[in-house]
């Protein structure tokens, strides 16, 4: 699956913890989280390659969510620091995230999306998709009661919702509140609203729980599009299948470390990766690939 | 024939009449208005307000004191205008510490201040400022009928002096004149409400209320959304306490005791909350029901048909808001959504 140009640079990184990529677009450094005795996220360097698609996989409890939560703000950690790397026009700069409030990491273009899925049940399909656009004019309310101020960009948002719904299969639902929607309909939802921002770095907590197998493939090919459009993708998984058809890179997190990583021939080559799944099915899956 | 000898005492006319009356007085307006500015917070953002009186109380408290004081020439307008202050620094106090925090904080100040509010006007302490107990304007200005509602009912009021109307609904001109005002600013208030609901403001407002961590995964500063509402739903029921003032002539804390919270409650989810006609809907039907329970319920006590062993005048208060307290648990089992909310909306499911 490693196509593209990004990819590529992922053949001269040394498949061990920590190790350091090519081009960068996240650095997270000593990051602690501790629910009491339990140190539930442990991890001493981590690196997210740009442009590629990365999976988080680790048997329940490992800390996966919560690492979500700490780099995106929605919990603290007991230390640590972690960074935004982004590049435009052979530009580059460096946004330090640590301690920014979710919304402005969010808008610094790392968006997420969770576990238990948030979708906003009392609203109608298409204005959960219109909430996820950034930098909308109307909402502020300097703006709000001046419609003419923020009509032409709600066409814009309008139009790309659309065309996201449609990309989801969601367009027949347009206007049902979202309560209305299956389990999977809803982690679809989510996914494409997330999308409206246009994040460079998107952050997926299970996508694929609950969605039927149908939808699972066409999801799968949303994700590798995304990737070829240039979007960053980091996303939590259990399902190996799916893990080991589309990820560029693989990070493995046991006890709140990250105990390995490379590309899926060389996770699943791993025997510390096949040694921490020990006993679930998923060993026996590995050792199939 | 037991029923034919009610029908028979009961005067009709009259029954209608003042349930009508009420519920298009300026007491529905206020109510309205103050139902508006919650349904701001609670329908639409969620926020639980359990303290709508304190902004009242700002409002009204607000503009009497500035305008008895005689600050800064004593002009109306500008006592308006610090009633209005007084209520944006309320849902400041209130909003700053707690809206960071889980909702039941919010709730739990929002009761608090409403109380330390009332509570301080009354004291002793501010007898100068507030008139303690007796409110403002103060005994000998109420003695010689003179008070800061002047300026509006009287020397601003364009109606020639007289009584309109007819039947029950027959009003003079000071009170159709502060009627207008009330149901001008509920109209106003709504007309607002209804702006900004319909923009993407309005959106995150309501993406707010159905869950916060999705609004800030999407890059929504979600604390100063709450603190805006709050504040907008804040100064609009800043008018409900100024325009009753107006009415009555005079503030009292009795105005603004837990109470008045509570029955504005009633009114939005009666109404419907997250709808713009369900603060309207619900101030009339609440009024026009009390009162005609009330007046019923006199009157059978008054023809004998209710025995004073069962009930006796001075008890018709109360056992109306038994009633209504019946009616509102029914209603909710019949239309959480209230009377004009929209069922996918509501709030409140207890089936
Ligand atoms: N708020 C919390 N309070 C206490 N313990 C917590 C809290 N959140 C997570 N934990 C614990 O931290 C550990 C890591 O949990 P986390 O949800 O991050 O795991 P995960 O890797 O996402 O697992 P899963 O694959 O089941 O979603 C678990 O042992 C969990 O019980
Ligand atoms: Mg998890």
């Amino acid at each position: 699956m490693t196509s593209d140009n990004q990819a590529s640079e992922l053949e001269n990184v040394e498949a061990v913890p920590g190790s350091p990529k090519q081009d960068p677009i996240l650095k997270i450094d000593n990051i602690v989280r501790s629910f009491g005795g339990l140190r539930a996220v442990d991890v001493d360097h981590l690196e997210v390659q740009r442009g590629i698609i990365t999976a988080f996989i680790g048997p329940n409890g490992a800390g996966k969510t919560t690492l979500f939560n700490l780099i995106t703000g929605f919990d603290k950690p007991d230390s640590g620091k972690w960074t935004f790397h982004q590049l435009s026009n052979k530009e580059s700069w460096t946004t330090n995230l640590s301690g920014l409030r979710p919304h402005q990491i969010a808008n610094k273009g790392m968006v997420r999306t969770f576990q238990l899925t948030k979708s906003l049940a009392k609203m109608t399909v298409i204005d959960n998709m219109l909430l996820g656009a950034a930098e909308q004019k109307g909402e502020s309310l300097r703006n709000a009661l001046l419609p003419s101020r923020w009509q032409k960009q709600e066409k814009q948002i309008l139009k790309r919702a659309e065309d996201l719904l449609e990309r989801f299969k969601l367009s027949h639902m347009r206007d049902e509140y979202a309560a209305t929607l299956s389990g999977g309909q809803r982690k679809l939802l989510e996914m494409a609203r997330a999308l409206m921002s246009e994040p460079k770095l998107i952050l997926l907590d299970e996508p694929m729980a609950g969605v039927n197998p149908v939808l699972v493939e066409s999801l799968l090919v949303h994700i590798e599009n995304l990737r070829d459009e240039g979007v960053s993708v980091l996303f939590i998984e259990h399902d190996m299948d799916a893990i080991m058809g589309i990820s560029d890179w693989i990070v493995v997190l046991a006890e709140g470390q990250v105990i390995a990583e490379g590309t899926p021939s060389d996770v699943s080559k791993n025997p510390a990766v096949i040694d921490a799944y020990l006993g679930s099915e998923i060993a026996e899956e590995l050792k199939d690939v | 024939m037991m029923l034919m000898n009610l029908f028979a005492e009961i005067d009709v006319s009259k029954l209608f009449g003042l349930a009508l009356r009420t519920s298009i007085s300026v007491q529905a307006a206020t109510f309205a208005l103050a139902a508006v500015g919650l349904n701001l917070h609670y329908g639409y953002t969620g926020l639980l307000n359990f303290g709508v009186v304190a902004f009242m109380a700002a409002g009204a408290y607000g503009m009497a004191i500035f305008f008895t004081q005689g600050w800064l020439g004593g002009s109306i307008l500008l006592a308006i205008a610090s009633g209005v202050v007084f209520a944006v620094v309320i849902a400041l106090s209130i909003g700053l510490p707690s809206l960071r925090l889980r909702a039941d904080y919010l709730a739990l100040t929002t009761i608090a201040i409403a109380e330390v509010l009332r509570i301080s006007f009354r004291s002793q302490r501010l007898l100068d400022l507030t008139g303690g107990p007796f409110g403002l304007p103060s005994i000998e200005d109420r003695n010689a009928n003179v008070s800061f509602a002047d300026v509006i009912t009287v020397d601003w009021n364009p109606i020639k002096e007289g009584n309109y109307g007819a039947w029950f609904l027959e009003f003079d001109e000071k009170t159709l004149w502060v009627m207008i005002i009330g149901w001008s600013l509920v109209s106003l208030a709504s007309l607002l409400i209804w702006g900004l609901m319909r923009s993407p403001w309005g959106r995150v407002i309501k993406a707010i209320r159905e869950d916060e961590d999705a609004a800030r995964a999407l890059g929504k500063n979600v604390f100063s959304y709450k603190l805006q509402s709050l504040i907008i739903g804040g100064v609009i029921a800043s008018f409900a306490g100024i325009v009753r003032a107006f009415d009555m002539g005079f503030v009292e804390t009795q105005q603004f005791r837990p109470q008045t919270t509570f029955f504005i409650w009633t009114v939005l989810i009666l109404g419907g909350a997250a709808s713009i006609w369900g603060p309207i809907i619900g101030s009339m039907t609440f009024w026009f029901v009390i009162i005609f329970s009330e007046e019923l319920l006199r009157q059978m006590v008054d023809s004998g048909w209710i025995p004073d062993a069962i009930l006796q005048s001075n008890d018709i208060a109360s056992v109306r808001m038994i009633l209504m307290g019946i009616m509102l648990a029914t209603l909710m089992i019949w239309r959480p959504q209230g009377l004009v909310g929209k069922k996918e909306e509501a709030q409140i499911d207890i089936r």
